[in-house]
């Protein structure tokens, strides 16, 4: 549990320097206890998602030819296949880990080297698998909410995941840095030209942006965790 | 004469017809209102171009008349539902109701070529309240799932929960009405929420 170590001292260094000025809304819940920091995090990330991030993924997804982004979602959902296979072998999932590497094999030797993804036209099931839910799965508690900048919203748990993730990627280990970096670069556009759209709805649904994050956050990874079938939930009045 | 024969043939048929409609099973009710909604939309190449009047049409058409937005409201305000006089819960329902709308108005704009699949409920026949399971399909992309929370009303199967790739739009609301009753009263919400449906129209 490296992430919580890290970023406690901070958490509770933020949330003494704001019980001065405590908002109406803020109270930390049994899921969120660090919320008075998170929304701090929240706040400093709107400006940041609102001037930058986003005007970069509008310029991305007006310049670069749907093919082409295609493609490069493609690329690194191949990627994401490789570790999708791990996880499911990690968590003991044979039928899912054969899918994956499949997807893996038919896409990088047919699709050049995943540009294109044939094992989708096949009909061949992508398994969503990721470090979070492989740690959830043998019985690692979620830990604490956290939304950090840049980075959006996770669970201790799921924060740990990507650490893992990205340490193990073969990207990180790219030895001509500046390739390395754009590939981050071009990996993190990607990631939010997709969820561009979900995030426009969200926009208009919610009363309280931060709240419905959350919420909408932790469900699905709970629903993901359990493979689609979360055990029954109290009613959360709380 | 004739306008009580008429009359008399008009009952006559409510009554063979009434039953029938209510017997439709929740998941013959998603089927058909999915497969109207998206005839609807596929018909009208004004849709397609994100005209938000002719969506909203659509919607006020096909999918309200399904929902049960009096029962949805309850659930997603929990406890604080029974400190609410009867004209605050009309008032709730009303404005959620209009949230709901918009945000369906952007989703469907987003349509392009999905198909929807409901799945074959299995449930007890005296059952009240179901989930009924369906799953959107797009081609080359991972499918989705949609379950709809139903409860049986005279008027037939009503949904009062809509859960999206396992996110339940009652449990995100849950927690939006509380922190707002919570900081401003029942009143507070309602206000938060007319606000929000007065500001930027459904784009």
């Amino acid at each position: 549990m490296m992430i919580p170590r890290f970023v406690l001292p901070i958490a509770l260094a933020a949330a003494l320097a704001l019980s001065g000025c405590a908002t109406t809304s803020g109270a930390p819940t049994r899921a969120d206890p660090l919320e008075p920091f998170n929304r701090v995090m929240f706040k400093i990330n709107e400006p940041i998602d609102r001037d930058i991030i986003l005007p970069g993924v509008r310029a991305y997804n007006e310049t670069v030819h749907p093919v082409v982004r295609q493609m490069i979602s493609n690329f690194f959902g191949n990627l994401d296949d490789m570790f999708g296979a791990l996880n499911s072998a990690l968590q003991g999932k044979k039928e899912k880990a054969a899918n994956d590497l499949g997807r893996v094999i038919v896409n990088t030797m047919f699709g050049l080297g995943g540009l294109i993804d044939f094992a989708s036209e096949a009909n061949i099931p992508r398994s969503d698998e990721d470090f979070g839910q492989t740690f959830g799965h043998w019985g690692m508690p979620a830990g604490p909410y956290l939304f950090i900048p840049l980075l959006g919203p996770m669970t201790a748990r799921d924060g740990l995941g990507y650490g893992v993730r990205a340490y193990l990627s073969p990207i990180l280990h790219i030895n001509d840095h500046v390739v390395r970096d754009v590939l981050f670069g071009v990996g993190y556009v990607d990631v939010r030209a997709k969820g561009y759209e979900a995030q426009q709805l969200v926009g208009g649904a919610a009363l309280d942006p931060y709240t419905f994050i959350r919420r909408s956050y932790l469900q699905r990874r709970e629903y993901l965790t359990y493979d689609g079938q979360p055990p029954p939930r109290k009613d959360e009045d709380e | 004469m004739r306008r009580s024969i008429r009359i008399a043939a008009l009952s006559l048929f409510a009554l063979i017809a009434l039953p029938a409609f209510a017997q439709e099973s929740p998941d013959q009710t998603v089927k058909r209102v999915s497969e109207e909604t998206v005839q609807a939309i596929k018909a009208d190449p004004k849709i397609i171009a994100g005209d938000p009047a002719r969506i909203r049409e659509v919607i006020e058409q096909k999918l309200l008349p399904n929902f049960d937005f009096m029962r949805m409201t309850a659930l997603a305000m929990g406890r604080n539902w029974k400190q609410t006089t009867p004209e605050q819960q009309k008032r709730l329902a009303d404005e959620f109701r209009t949230l709901l709308v918009r945000t369906y108005s952007n989703a469907l704009t987003q349509y392009r070529d999905e198909k929807i699949e409901v799945r074959p409920l299995r449930a007890d026949a005296n059952a009240t309240e179901v989930t009924v399971r369906s799953e959107v399909v797009r081609p080359g992309r991972p499918p989705v799932q949609i379950d709809y929370g139903m409860t049986k009303t005279p008027q037939g199967w009503k949904a009062y929960d809509v859960i999206v790739g396992g996110v339940s739009l009652v449990t995100n609301y849950r927690d939006e009405f509380n922190e707002q009753v919570k900081a401003g009263g029942v009143d507070g919400l309602i206000k938060t929420l007319a606000d929000k449906n007065r500001a930027a129209p459904a784009k």
